[in-house]
């Protein structure tokens, strides 16, 4: 008989496995659509907007395209098929705030709703303004270092 | 060393009902459930609600089909997926029947058999005891996993809640389908953490069982038409099977597990399975009781599979425990 | 044409990242949150070292719609605002910059809320089975 930890050894090598190479392709085919999209949308921004406004209503048009495609019930569909080609994109960040907006509807706007939109999106936030921070602390640092001597 | 408890009074299946989702219905036993809603509401407008109407109209069902009144039933086993099982007593409250909650992750269907045939030993004349269970794919995957339009791919050991429900009435009848043994199951520390792989963490404590069973020198894998697994699905069973041969136990050719039955896996994208508290209830009434009751089997195992664990439980890697139940059910 | 190879570009290196994530995933299981807090950490760690930029000039879009550029953005903010105006760009600037992405997605999550109910995931077709008989 196997202990238990054996046992978890032996699941973890002969559990089916996850077809990499098939799923890795076709991540890159929708995730390079889904930037490629981004690039066409950026030159057609550029005509009215600046390059650092163009690149905000991008990120924007994706987010609100993906939110929608969410609502409708498409976009889990699409995610089936393409992993972390939505996953990676910004379209992932938005469908991880939409989705639990939408089911949590029913325990209320404000305790249901209001906490659980941030299931996904607080640590994403969380950590991405502490990095920056933490980035910015050593950036100061270095600046008043170079001050002194 | 555990061994089965033989029943002096066997309880028989007085009547018994089934219900079902959408996808379950597309499944190869479609046809057989006693009822199913298209939309996954059952007539409430949210899942958690849904799977309360789920349990309620499988009962009703069962009641109708055997021409019993809810004050004639005496007590009732219920049990589901949901935090602190709030489907069954939501959905089962209105009958009136006296209530014992069970959780037992997806064995509680056998459980919920196994103890309603206890409470049938000690009790005399026409005594009635009703086990319920349910459970709800979309109120199982808010609960454990993610909310339903979150996009992702799963693993090829995931295994899909079933949407399903089944309700039994045992008592006593002259002749008819009976459960005759009874064994509660091990908890098994399986090791793992991942629950995306339940199947594989349900098997020991399955093997666990079927070896205490078949170590019983009054057993014989060749008196049963059917060995009968919950929710191991895919993965679990190829588990059971190889942990089995290490006993020197081959149930290969009798084995069927219910996760592999209720869908058509080549055309519908469940993974390894299904899984759920509804799942072996809803096979069980549609589709072996029938059996047993046509004399097509005469003797199966019936030996629901649960994995105990919470989405807490797993965040802090507490490893998952499986446990399996057995009944022996007969027709005579 | 010069449009053309930009658009090209932004395909090949985005779906690069992609193809390279989806490999972390499926070899080692990590949860899809986790994955996200990865890449936009990265994207600050690049933006920090100087090669966001770098890439970015290059790629485009193929390096800013990846989450990766939440962080790079976040990282050229912070330095800008610290390097203008010193402390308080350290607690104004990560936030400044996360805030289009935040913005627009809990705007269109409400509204998307408003508008549409949760759906059960369908994975076969219409075609029904026959009814059992009443009985």
């Amino acid at each position: 008989m196997y202990s238990s930890k054996e046992y978890a050894e032996h699941v973890k090598k002969t559990s089916p496995r996850s077809p990499v190479l098939k799923n890795s392709v076709k991540a890159f085919f929708v995730g390079g659509a889904i930037c490629a999209l981004g690039q066409a949308l950026f030159f057609i921004y550029l005509n009215f907007a600046d390059e650092k406004e163009a690149q905000l209503f991008v990120t924007v048009t994706l987010i609100a395209a993906a939110a929608f495609l969410t609502g409708l019930g498409i976009f889990n569909k699409i995610a089936r098929f393409a992993g972390a080609g939505t996953l990676v994109p910004v379209t992932g960040f938005a469908n991880s705030v939409v989705s639990p907006a939408i089911d949590n509807k029913k325990e209320g706007f404000i305790l249901g709703l209001g906490p659980k939109i941030f299931t996904v999106a607080g640590p994403v936030i969380l950590y991405s303004v502490l990095s920056g921070a933490l980035y910015g602390i050593i950036l100061y640092a270095v600046e008043v270092f170079k001050k002194l001597s | 060393m555990r061994k089965t408890k033989i029943l002096k009074n066997p309880p028989a299946f007085i009547s018994y009902a089934s219900a079902a989702g959408y996808e379950e219905h597309r499944g190869p036993l479609g046809c057989k459930f006693d009822f199913h809603d298209e939309t996954d509401l059952f007539g409430s407008d949210s899942w958690e609600k849904a799977e309360g109407e789920l349990a309620h109209t499988v009962l009703s069902l069962a009641l109708k089909k055997g021409g019993i009144s809810e004050q004639d039933v005496e007590v009732l086993f219920a049990g589901d997926l949901q935090n602190q099982c709030v489907a069954s007593s939501s959905g089962l409250y209105n009958f009136g029947i006296p209530y014992l909650g069970l959780y037992g992750a997806c064995s509680t269907c056998t459980e919920a058999l196994l103890l309603s045939s206890l409470y049938l030993e000690t009790s005399e004349g026409d005594t009635i005891a009703a086990a319920v269970t349910s459970s709800h794919y979309c109120a199982a995957e808010r609960q454990f996993r993610t909310p339903l339009e979150y996009g992702g791919q799963r693993t090829p050991t995931a295994q899909w809640t079933a949407t399903a429900a089944g309700a039994f009435l045992l008592g006593r009848k002259e002749s008819g389908v009976r459960i005759t043994e009874i064994m509660p199951g091990k908890m098994i520390d399986s090791g793992i953490c991942d629950a995306s792989n339940m199947g594989a963490a349900m098997a020991p404590a399955a093997a666990d069982s079927v070896f205490a069973l078949f170590s019983d020198e009054k057993h014989d894998i060749s008196s049963f038409d059917r060995i009968v697994t919950g929710d191991l699905g895919d993965t679990g069973s190829f588990f059971l099977h190889e942990l089995l041969s290490k006993d020197g136990i081959d149930i290969r050719d009798k084995h069927e597990d219910c996760g592999l039955l209720l869908y058509d896996r080549n055309a519908q994208d469940v993974h390894s399975g299904a899984s759920g508290c509804g799942c072996s209830a809803s096979v069980l009434a549609a589709h072996y009781l029938p059996m047993l009751e046509k004399r097509e089997l005469k003797k199966i195992l019936f030996m629901s599979t649960g994995a105990l664990m919470s989405p807490s439980s797993v965040q802090q890697r507490i490893p998952i425990f499986g446990i399996c139940p057995a009944v022996v059910i007969e027709s005579d | 044409m010069e449009i053309f190879i930009k658009i090209a570009t932004a395909f090949l290196v985005g779906g690069a990242i992609c193809f390279a994530v989806q490999i972390v995933i499926d070899k080692t299981a990590l949860t899809p949150a986790r994955i996200l807090v990865f890449l936009v950490v990265g994207g600050v760690l690049l933006g920090a070292v100087g090669l966001y930029d770098k890439i970015y000039s290059f790629a485009g879009c193929g390096i800013s719609v990846p989450l990766i550029g939440f962080g790079g953005n976040i990282a050229k903010t912070v330095r800008e605002s610290v390097l203008s105006s010193g402390l308080s760009g350290i607690i104004t600037a990560p936030v400044t910059a996360a805030a289009g992405g935040i913005g627009a997605s809990l705007f269109f999550a409400f509204i998307n809320a408003l508008i549409f109910r949760g759906r059960p995931k369908r994975i076969s077709g219409k075609k029904k089975n026959p009814q059992p008989e009443s009985f």
